[in-house]
């Protein structure tokens, strides 16, 4: 199991080849492992916005995935505060996250460490400007183009 | 009693409707629309993709987070079996947000 996750967003370096499978009781392929729980807090500290989703920003694997990574895109979040998970890329790591979370379903949005939920909850959060002001809040946002920020980010 | 063609449904409408009384409960099966995706090759069952749009009182003063775990905690042997539920979106709603709502789609 990695030390960490590597970041889909930053990364395009070739992926390690798999390691041998090894074989898991079914009690212990539900339990989520020491070693897996602290890469997935790694993953989520490693940004003040995290999304666990299905392929890359750039490559979408999913309608879901790629939904919420237009979401982020149009709010203005910046790439500098923001990194991506393909849990695509790792069994453990797609297991891992489901259990790590108690959240069936991939995609999944972290903010400053707190899970925010799937895609339907960031829709109904960027329609009815809830998803602003929490990226507003957190200061994780691109400055507008001219302007100078009368706050420092927090 | 013959064999229903849509076990998965059948069992979401009888758990959701037990546990939540809502006022609307609808169940939109759009497995038919990924079953191409590669994601989904070599699955038989016609029911892996589903929209749940659901109002019920059980809703109230709940953030939306969760509201959508009060759902998936009822359906947590669905999202967990092999070729299960694979995709699951929600709209939960209180009735008062769903009066809200459709005054004001009357508006427009």
């Amino acid at each position: 199991i990695p030390q960490a996750f590597r970041a889909a967003s930053r990364s395009i370096r070739p992926l390690p080849v798999a390691a041998a499978p090894r074989f898991l009781t079914p009690m212990q392929v539900r339990l989520l492992s020491d070693d897996t729980r602290t890469a997935i807090d790694k993953a989520v500290a490693s940004s003040p916005v995290v999304l666990f989703m299905k392929g890359t920003p750039e490559k979408p694997q999913c309608g879901f995935s790629r939904a919420s990574i237009q979401i982020l895109s149009v709010q203005g979040v910046d790439p500098e505060k923001f990194t991506a998970f393909n849990v695509l890329e790792d069994s453990d790591l797609r297991s891992g996250i489901k259990e790590y979370s108690e959240w069936p379903t991939i995609p999944q949005l972290y903010v400053d460490k707190e899970f925010i939920g799937g895609c339907d909850i960031l829709m109904t959060m960027h329609q009815d400007g809830t998803l602003r002001n929490l990226f507003e809040e957190k200061g994780v946002l691109v400055p507008p183009e001219g302007e100078i920020s009368s706050e420092s980010p927090k | 009693m013959s064999q229903s063609l849509t076990p998965m449904e059948d069992a979401m409408r009888a758990k959701l409707t037990e546990s939540l009384n809502p006022t609307t409960l609808e169940i939109i099966n759009d497995s038919h629309l990924h079953s191409h995706h590669k994601a989904m090759a070599g699955v038989t069952s016609k029911e892996t993709h589903f929209r749940v749009i659901i109002t019920s009182p059980a809703f109230q003063s709940k953030p939306l987070l969760a509201r959508q775990r009060m759902v998936n905690t009822l359906l947590k042997e669905e999202l967990a079996q092999e070729g299960g539920i694979h995709a699951l979106q929600l709209k939960t709603r209180t009735p008062e947000e769903e009066d809200r709502m459709k005054a004001k789609e009357a508006e427009q």
